[in-house]
């Protein structure tokens, strides 16, 4: 890729600020919807793009605002900021640095949506991102791009941002709506599903940042466009962020369909200190884990290619080890993670995640004998399909694939070699 | 298959259910059992616990053509989803399979139990909840028998966690499935206890002031599936096995909640039975499965140490103990020597035996029998109450409500908790009262009166729905014309009436300007239509529909009486005032159960049992005619109030029925018009309630009692009954203005009754004994937030601290009854600052 | 009392929200609250609850669930490392044990002079920048990455300067 299409701040000095942003074409996408398409048309080349949520779960999005139940109002949209997953950070660099194709891409979906109220619900630790948004936000309002009757249309658009408060749970749709309105960040039962019964109960939609972000180039150059880039049925760009054991650890864009071994290698200087490459999560911890062999690292990153290797793509936030970690250890970190940000909810994640916790606690502490690792396995597969919502799915993946690939390094704690 | 019914298949059987019913409800009527913690028949599923995991299957339907796809032997095929479901928060489906008892489902459940095990204590030999316990009963039949958990890992949370004085929380026995905190959110909007935390560390908090402040509380012990909470009365009482249960009806208002008295001999109270607990027993039609907290708490009156137990009779100036024969003699003696100047006070709480009999002996003394009361109406309710077979519950979208001049929070909560959900349903509330109080909130029309005005407001919403001009002189504003326009179109019309600022004569006034509005707008004569009065007492309306009424100038009467008898009231205790009436120059007779200030002045004090020791029926404010049953016996010599009189009755030479309260009741029935085909057999009669509860359903609905002794007959008021009914409104009594301010009795859930006193476990939640004033009229008076006052009233002075509210009406001062402050109608008063 | 002395502030935050959802706002006024008394007090519960009309208990039970609210007073400042996985990897929890010992403190604990508090938190997406941390303190949270403990032990220096200088 020669040009950047989300990280245009690497092409372009400055467009962190409105009047670059304006001169290097920004918010022409956002007129043209508004005084020359109807909220259907744009749904319709959403749809047409192919664009999948970016935040994990890779719904296409033209899909998900057509659920909207026609004939209620008002309606929401919710720009879901609360990066969270280990691994990812990739919706900060944009908000950082490019954050008004963001809060365009923002007013296009509540164009299409027919929403005049849009939130950014960003994680309470952006404390300081979340006011420097408010002042591009209050820019815009300078602008006349945000507020009553927009380009002389009788559209009118706010944006807020609401921060939370520390709970990667509300990364869920359904926890993050229940945390705006107040209340603890627990996820709700689905059905209804936010397009039917969202904030403050009305229709909403609720797309990641960098899936949002995607909006504008796609209204100015087109679905078909859009389309060259990727896969097939993953199509566009992608921020994949690389952390762990690489010398160059980052955000990088790429087209969804790059290898794990172009990013790692060619993006990202291969693993640090010359070391051979031992596994990736490469949904941040909520994947199963990839031992990091050469079918694994030549596998294509997007929502296909990956799950037919066993594991997701997810936020794409691409964690490498190397062959000096323990995976039990990781186990370990990935069981404290979940244990603490499950929310409590469900039994099978509230008790499941305690008891994986102090399972793999005990593990690291040569506390366990070789029946703990069958009870590990078993205790997390105890939880796979009964819960509430996603957390409690995701905790048991680095668990199972952990001890599959990688026993031995299990029961260099419990004291069995065999 | 009709569209709103739906057949499907649960392990094998067959079942048709209405379209919308959840798998675990139809699974239930079916008779098979899904295990359940937080999902509750009367709430809203969640899906959190994941109890109630079953293997879901649906019909394959072709897409194309919309028909269900078939094997090679014509049977459709089934695609079974690859996860399991919860049974609680799927709606069955034509044509659908549901496996409870597949491997598949049965392992998964076994898995939530173990999950739910590994921190729960093994407490079960110590706590309250073993042998009536969800948990434990679930895990036996659906759990394993060992934990692969280690019991070093195990959390460690607080045991004795005091929500407020009345519930307590053992944290490491809750299984956090949110039946309390969504009780008290969705059923009775107080949401008073929450969640807090996160995770493994999820755990119920209250930060009200005081904690857990809700009237509702102790239902939550009942929902609870395990033993987290409990009630500070009874927990670590007793085990549910070694108590009996008798059915009981509660006395502390009109609503005639159906109880369960659980009941056990005790050592401490000398080998004698003793009510160990109050729990709710099912009747839909009333109180569904939920009591208030003062039904709950408020027994120990019954089994007091301060309860009379012997006869006495004033002897050289004192009271002292006797027997039955002497008393008996000397109390007939007494009552002949009257000779007809006989005057009879009955209380609310009386049985319609006790009305029965004391009407008739003072019948037969010539004497004047009246209902001891400051409420007029009863009447009316028995031409325009409400229709056979009113539920409450069942009014919403297209029916009104009218609420006027009563704090239904306070006086009935229950009703307070139906009118709510009733408003949530749809029903357009419409509450007027000279001050706002809990009901507001959900109301779509509050209409303000100055005290005295109440009827005026009645009445102009009468002249806003009639076509009677005569009524000009009471029109109304605009809001009040809105409210009534609502009561107009509505399909269904209660009206409830109280008494709050009216003095006698403006409660009849009130009554019949709400009958005559229910009459004119057609809301007579059918169910969930008519009059409901909210008595204070559980058989004022049995008094009323056997003759008996009030008469609010009594204490005149006294003067030229020389004999009283006095039955389960205290007219003194009320107003010290009337000390000169009783005792003395009038031979007074009084079967109570304390000696309260009454007692102390008569000359022959007859021991009463209370309706925990004894069997009756009660009429409720909706005119339903309930039994209660005796739970324990009689405390020492004391007798039922029907017998005692009944025993007079003998020694005068008026023939009573004194053996058998069922042959007293047949007396009533024929006496009273409306009761004719009442019996104690069609009284005792039941019927399936859902959500079944108790029993083998105790995980299902929780531990509220099963109904097997009764839901009572709902009498249908004339109006139903095809006979014309004409009421006519009257004019207000006029109320002159003084300089001074009008001070008005308010009636409090937690007063200083003599029947609420005894329980200790409420005495830190007894309403403040204060005088709330408006601020405007404090500063005027130069009156400082919490000082003492002095009320002036013919001379009399009291004093009390003062408490500044802002909803206080001007000009007003509010206190509560049974605080120590003699009053019952409004009075004009005088108020400074206490020197 | 918030409602004095932040009239603005609050009127700004309930702005935000449709009038009929007041209790949206419970966030930011709690950051409000923490920001004024250091922590969340019970008064200041009370306070949120009569401002947004709902009982004590809807605000008081959101304390324990969200991390970045506090209900006591620790150190005047939280320096909340991450020793998340992807940090670990570089170096995180090496780094902050260091930090520790040179402040002669245990992870999770406070300085005795009541400046610090050093806590290990999860992923705060600084993952290329490790070793991070968050300092959260009464009036915000600003990050600090690419640290190692020499350039975090200047930083605390300064913050202990800083409070002299007061």
């Amino acid at each position: 890729m020669t040009e950047y299409i989300l990280l245009r701040h690497r092409d372009i000095e400055g467009i962190d600020q409105l009047e670059v942003y304006r001169k290097n074409g920004g918010y022409e996408a956002f007129e043209q919807v508004v005084k020359k398409q109807t909220p259907q048309q744009v749904i319709d080349e959403v749809k047409a793009a192919g664009l999948r949520g970016r935040g994990g779960a890779g719904f296409p999005t033209g899909v998900k605002w057509s659920f909207l139940t026609p004939d209620v109002y008002p309606r929401y949209v919710v720009a879901n900021a609360d990066e969270s997953e280990p691994g990812t950070f990739k919706d900060r660099e944009i908000m950082e640095h490019n954050p008004y194709q963001f809060l365009e891409g923002v007013a296009i979906c509540a164009y299409a949506a027919q929403a005049n109220v849009a939130y950014v619900y960003c994680r309470g630790e952006f404390w300081d991102l979340a006011h420097r948004l408010e002042t591009k936000i209050e820019a815009l309002y300078e602008a006349k791009l945000l507020g009553k009757k927009l380009f002389g249309t009788d559209f009118s658009l706010d944006i807020y941002v609401h921060l939370g408060a520390g709970a990667y749970i509300c990364g869920e749709e359904t926890a993050l709506l229940e945390s705006l309105e107040g209340k603890l960040g627990q996820p709700r039962l689905r059905p209804p599903f936010p397009a039917a019964e969202g904030l403050f109960a009305k229709p909403t939609v609720v797309n990641n940042v960098e899936t949002l972000t995607n909006l504008p180039p796609i209204i100015t150059r087109g679905a078909d466009w859009y389309r060259t880039i990727g896969t097939e049925k993953s199509p566009g760009p992608k921020v994949f962020s690389l952390s762990g054991h690489v010398e160059r650890p980052g955000n990088y864009e790429l087209p969804l369909g790059s290898t794990f071994r172009e990013l790692i290698y060619e993006h990202g200087g291969g693993i640090r200190g010359g070391r051979r490459i031992k596994g990736i999560m490469p949904a941040g911890a909520s994947a199963p884990l990839l031992a990091a062999t050469d079918e694994v690292l030549d596998t294509p990153m997007d929502y296909e290619s990956v799950p037919a290797i066993g594991s997701q793509l997810g936020s794409a936030s691409i964690i490498v080890m190397d062959e000096s970690v323990d995976i039990s250890w990781m186990v370990y970190k990935t069981s404290s993670f979940f244990k603490h940000e499950s929310c409590g909810k469900c039994t099978p994640c509230r008790e499941g995640t305690y008891w994986m916790y102090h399972v793999t606690k005990r593990i690291q502490e040569g506390n366990a004998s070789p029946e703990d690792i069958e009870l590990l396995d078993s205790v997390a597969r105890g939880i796979q399909g009964k819960c509430l919502c996603a957390l409690g799915e995701f905790a048991l993946m680095p668990v199972i694939s952990g001890i599959e690939h990688f026993r031995a390094d299990f029961q260099t704690h419990t004291g069995d070699r065999t | 298959m009709s569209d709103s019914q739906v057949k499907l298949t649960i392990d094998g059987l067959e079942i048709t259910v209405p379209k919308g019913t959840l798998i675990v409800d139809a699974a239930k009527r079916a008779g098979i059992d899904i295990p359940v913690f937080c999902y509750h028949p009367k709430m809203k599923p969640v899906g959190m616990c994941r109890m109630c995991l079953v293997d879901v299957g649906t019909p394959r339907i072709d897409r194309s053509s919309g028909e269900a796809v078939r094997d090679d032997s014509g049977q459709v095929i089934i695609d079974f989803r690859p996860k399991l479901e919860t049974a609680c928060t799927t709606p069955v489906s034509e044509g659908m399979q549901v496996r409870v008892w597949s491997e598949n489902a049965s392992a998964g459940r076994k898995q939530i139990v173990e999950y739910l095990l590994t921190s729960h204590p093994l407490d079960c030999p110590v706590c309250d909840k073993g042998g009536e316990c969800p948990l434990q009963n679930l895990t036996m039949k659906h759990g394993p028998g060992k934990s692969r958990f280690l019991y070093s890992e195990k959390k460690h949370l607080a045991k004795h966690v005091q929500l407020g004085e009345l519930i307590f929380l053992d944290r490491e026995r809750c299984i956090q499935c949110g039946r309390c905190v969504r009780f008290q959110e969705q059923l009775v909007d107080d949401p008073v206890i929450a969640f807090g935390d996160r995770g493994r560390g999820l755990e119920i908090v209250t930060y009200s002031n005081p904690g857990f402040d809700s009237y509702f509380s102790g239902n939550t012990t009942d929902i609870c599936p395990v033993g987290a909470l409990t009630t500070a009365d009874f927990r670590f009482g007793a085990r549910p096995w070694e108590m009996n249960a008798s059915a009981s009806i509660c006395t502390h208002c009109p609503v005639g909640c159906n109880l369960t008295l659980n009941t056990r001999r005790e050592a401490d109270a000398g080998g004698r039975e003793i009510v160990k607990r109050v729990m709710p027993r099912q009747n839909e039609m009333v109180n569904d499965i939920w009591i208030c907290d003062k039904g709950r708490f408020a027994h120990h009156f019954a089994t007091s140490p301060e309860r009379l137990t012997t006869p006495l009779v004033r002897a050289g100036g004192e009271l002292v103990e006797s027997d039955w024969p002497t008393a008996l003699a000397k109390a007939a003696e007494g009552l002949k020597a009257a000779g007809g100047a006989v005057i009879g006070l009955v209380g609310s709480r009386a049985s319609n035996e006790d009305l029965f009999n004391f009407k008739q002996l003072l019948d037969g003394l010539g004497g004047t029998a009246l209902l001891y009361g400051s409420m007029a109406g009863g009447d009316y309710v028995g031409q325009v109450g409400v229709g056979k077979d009113t539920e409450l519950a069942g009014l919403g979208g297209g029916d009104a409500i009218l609420v006027i001049a009563s704090d239904l929070h306070e006086e009935a909560p229950i009703w307070w908790q139906r009118v709510i959900m009733a408003a949530k349903h749809g029903a357009t509330l419409v509450v007027a009262n000279g001050r706002p109080t809990r009901l507001d909130h959900y109301a779509a029309h509050s209409l303000r009166f100055e005290y005295p005005r109440a009827v005026k407001t009645a009445l102009g919403l009468l002249q806003a729905v009639s076509k009677d001009k005569g009524l000009a002189p009471y029109e109304g504003e605009q809001e009040l014309k809105a409210a009534a326009r609502a009561l107009v179109g509505a399909d269904n019309l209660v009206v409830f009436f109280g008494r709050e600022g009216l003095d006698y004569a403006g409660s009849d006034a009130l009554a019949r300007a709400c009958a005559r509005l229910l009459i004119e707008t057609k809301h007579t004569g059918r169910r969930n239509n008519g009059l409901i009065p909210v008595w204070s007492g559980p058989n004022t309306q049995g008094a009323w529909d056997l003759g008996l009424r009030p008469d609010p100038q009594f204490a005149n009467s006294m003067q030229e009486t020389r004999a009283a008898l006095v039955i389960a009231a205290d007219p003194v205790g009320d107003d010290p005032v009337l000390a000169d009436s009783f005792g003395n120059g009038t031979f007074t007779v009084v079967q109570e159960l304390f000696l309260t200030p009454t007692a102390r002045l008569a000359d022959v004090v007859l021991p009463a049992r209370s309706f925990a020791e004894r069997e009756g029926t009660f009429t409720n404010a909706l005119r339903r005619v309930q039994r209660f049953y005796s739970a324990i016996e009689g405390m020492g010599q004391a007798r039922s109030d029907w017998q005692i009189t009944a025993q007079l009755g003998a020694e005068l030479g008026i023939e009573l029925e004194a053996q058998s309260c069922g042959r007293v009741f047949a007396r009533y029935a024929a006496a009273a018009p409306g009761y004719e085909d009442l019996d104690y057999q069609n009284l005792s009669e039941t019927k399936s309630q859902w959500p079944p509860v108790g029993g083998d359903d105790l995980y299902f609905g929780g531990t509220a009692f099963k109904n097997d002794q009764g839901v009572g007959v709902q009498l249908a008021p004339t109006s139903e009954r095809g006979s014309t009914v004409d009421i006519e409104w009257t004019a207000p009594p006029e109320v002159s203005k003084t300089n001074g301010m009008l001070l008005v009795a308010v009636d409090q859930l937690y007063d200083r009754a003599t029947t609420v006193k005894p329980s200790e476990v409420l005495e830190p939640r007894l309403a403040a004994a204060v005088v709330r004033l408006n601020p405007s009229d404090a500063q005027r008076l130069g009156i400082v937030d919490g000082s003492g006052i002095e009320i002036q009233h013919n001379g009399r002075v009291d004093t009390l601290p003062a408490l500044l509210e802002g909803g206080i009406p001007m000009g007003t001062a509010l206190v509560g009854r049974s605080q120590g402050l003699a009053i019952e109608y409004p009075l004009d008063v005088d108020v400074k600052p206490a020197s | 009392m918030l409602a004095d002395n932040h009239q603005a502030e609050i009127e700004r935050i309930l702005s935000k929200y449709p009038p009929d959802q007041k209790r949206a706002a419970v966030l930011p006024l709690l950051y409000l609250a923490q920001h004024t008394y250091g922590c969340i007090t019970e008064d200041a519960i009370d306070e949120i609850a009569a401002l947004l009309e709902l009982d004590p208990t809807q605000v008081g039970g959101l304390t324990g669930f969200y991390t970045l609210l506090h209900d006591k007073q620790e150190g005047k400042y939280r320096i909340q490392i991450c020793t998340d996985l992807p940090c670990a990897l570089r170096g995180a929890e090496a780094f902050a044990k260091e930090v520790c010992t040179n402040l002669g403190i245990q992870l999770g604990e406070t300085t005795d002079d009541g400046l610090v508090t050093v806590e290990g938190v999860m992923c705060l997406a600084g993952c290329d920048k490790a070793p991070m941390f968050q300092l959260q303190d009464d009036e915000g949270i600003h990050y600090h990455e690419n640290q190692d403990v020499s350039s975090t032990m200047g930083l605390i220096e300064e913050l202990r300067q800083r409070g002299s200088d007061d």
